[in-house]
């Protein structure tokens, strides 16, 4: 087992200007190891460039990210990617036509040995069957067949395809950027039981809703952005639901603990 | 902490005793529609099945068929291809033009040089400049129509080399014979379906006319797909020059006027949407022998060439609306 306290992702004084506006003021983030931390803020707080950020699809102007205590540099999403980090987005990042397994190796596919993968450049789509399956199971998801195409699932179940398609690559974080604010209710419930799972499994996990039933529901604690940085990192078991959205607007202050980034 | 398991809900069983799936399938509707055809024609002409006559539905498909193939792949990426008949066009010129001087293989390698450097051009301009491919390939297709008129100087020229009409050779048993070309066709087919299907390349394909946000996503680089679409494009359009002239040995500026339009035609009637992402090659050829047995049906009992065109042309609005109504219901 990890350590609860390890710190797995962070950053330091991290400045983002988009010409006039600030995007990123001076925020700090902490993702420990094996954790959900939420992250909230109102709209314009800034915890979508943040997250790209965290995710290379943004440069930073200054500051620092560092993975395991080293600093790193993510030019693009791949440079993120080549780190374990995987992103979920909101809308449904699947291909329709394409079978569940595809979906899952989309741009990491397998091919086969020898004269077919190399010469001929053939997938091996058993393994990928297999693969796609052992990682479904994983997750607890109950599909039976890999080979159905995406565009015969619901919502949900393609939100699920894409869940398990990032935790199946995502070796160190998983980043879950509103991944339910496409779907219906019953839909978000499986997609924060997935978050449950992925959590089991020991990978940490970033989670960006707006839901703060589904934030208190699944994070063990959350972020609190507003005003281009850091509010404060609050533990859901002490803050009402109120005082969260007090501190994301500003109508309420922080502790000073919860202002240094929690206990 | 709960522990739940995410019941996602079984997928409709592919079992071999429930085939209820064959019903859901997109190549159900062609498929019905091209035996409903050859059932209503062999009724109408005695002549239809004879071997004869069904070689000749295959020859006449060939050089369509063929170009069809490219015309999928395009439209599979959410784009079109309107040049692509005028590039094969210009294939059969060059080829003509340049066989008494440099020889056979150096004719087909001039033509493979010329027809893949307007697809590279095209495929540049869909993918780096970001143009929508009906202006882009409008765009060349005037201009490279043109320029097939003023390279033969309006003449035509007829092709003796055996190497650029092998592909008008006969094989076969018996009464059973037809050309080269058609087994040419058929390759083509084999071919591109076995990239799309079975090499990462063809999946990108599929993922950057379905969902190019997600594909973004996935690291694959839609520039490159794009412009590989296009340059294989060119490759097919002079794949199909080359089978021209084993079916019509004469390279003629002014032949395979409707072919851009026709190949849109087989592609929606074998159901592949327009709007990318969907569809296959497998629905295309029987696209494509939908139209050949059409026409050939059609002359066989005796219906006039523009009623012919009404026919096809009332095909393919009924092929786009079963699109438009699947795509609704999937949503």
């Amino acid at each position: 087992m990890t350590n609860p306290q390890t710190v797995v992702l962070e950053a330091h004084n991290l400045v983002k200007r988009y010409g006039s506006v600030t995007a990123i003021n001076g925020a700090e983030f902490e993702l420990r190891a094996g954790e959900v931390l939420a992250v909230i803020g109102d709209n314009g707080a800034g915890k979508s460039s943040l997250i790209k950020a965290l995710s290379g699809a943004l440069v930073p102007d200054s500051g620092e990210i560092r993975m395991d205590g080293a600093p790193v540099r993510f030019k693009t999403t791949l440079d993120a990617r080549h780190h374990g980090i995987e992103t979920v987005y909101q809308d449904l990042a699947v291909i329709p036509a394409l079978d569940i397994a595809s979906n899952v190796f989309l741009g990491r596919e397998l091919r086969k040995k020898g004269f077919m993968g190399t010469v001929l450049r053939q997938l091996d789509k058993p393994r990928m069957r297999t693969e796609s399956m052992q990682h479904l199971s994983d997750l607890k998801i109950g599909i039976k067949s890999a080979t159905q195409t995406v565009e015969t699932l619901s919502g949900g179940q393609r939100q699920g395809v894409a869940v398990v398609r990032s935790a199946a690559f995502g070796k160190r974080v998983i980043i879950m950027d509103e991944p339910t604010a496409a779907l219906g209710v019953k839909e978000s419930g499986m997609v924060m039981d997935l978050i449950r799972q992925i959590r089991e499994r020991g990978l940490p996990v970033i989670l960006i809703s707006h839901d703060m039933p589904h934030v208190f529901d699944v994070a063990d604690r959350i972020h609190v952005h507003r005003l281009g940085k850091r509010a404060g990192v609050v533990d859901p078991k002490v803050r009402s639901m109120a005082e969260v959205v007090a501190l994301m607007t500003g109508a309420m202050e922080p502790t000073e603990e919860e202002r240094n980034g929690g206990a | 902490m709960t522990t739940s398991t995410t019941q996602i809900s079984p997928a409709p069983p592919r079992s071999r005793r429930d085939w209820t799936w064959v019903a859901r399938q997109p190549l159900v509707g062609p498929l019905a529609a091209l035996i409903l055809a050859v059932i209503v024609f062999s009724i109408g002409s005695p002549r239809f099945l004879s071997p004869y006559n069904l070689s000749l539905i295959g020859q006449q498909s060939i050089v369509i068929g063929i170009l069809a193939v490219a015309q999928t792949i395009v439209i599979l990426t959410a784009g079109i291809d309107l040049s692509i008949g005028a590039i094969a066009v210009l294939g059969t010129i060059v080829m003509a033009k340049t066989v008494p001087q440099v020889g056979g293989v150096g004719a087909l390698l001039i033509a493979l040089v010329v027809c893949v450097a307007i697809g590279a051009v095209n495929g540049s301009l869909v993918s780096f400049l970001r143009l929508p491919p009906f202006i882009v390939t409008l765009g060349t297709y005037t201009a490279v129509a043109a320029a097939s008129q003023l390279y033969a100087g309006s003449a035509t020229y007829p092709v003796t080399s055996p190497l650029l009409t092998f592909f008008g050779q006969d094989f076969g048993i018996g009464a059973w014979r037809t050309t080269l070309g058609v087994g040419v066709l058929i390759l083509v087919y084999a071919v591109c379906f076995y990239v799309l299907h079975q090499t990462a390349g063809g999946q990108h394909v599929y993922a950057v006319g379905g969902n190019p946000t997600a594909a973004r996503f996935t690291g694959i680089k839609i520039n490159r797909t794009l412009l590989m679409v296009y340059i294989m494009t060119g490759v097919i359009a002079m794949v199909a020059a080359w089978a021209a002239l084993g079916r019509i040995p004469n390279a003629d500026p002014n032949a395979y006027q409707t072919a851009n339009l026709d190949t849109i035609t087989a592609v929606v009637i074998g159901g592949t949407s327009l709007f990318g992402g969907r569809g296959s090659v497998v629905g295309t050829l029987i696209g494509t022998l939908i139209v050949g047995v059409l026409r050939n049906g059609l002359t066989l009992i005796g219906v006039d060439n523009l009623y012919q065109n009404i026919a096809t042309g009332a095909l393919v609005i009924l092929a786009v609306a079963f699109d438009q109504i699947a795509r609704r219901r999937t949503q």
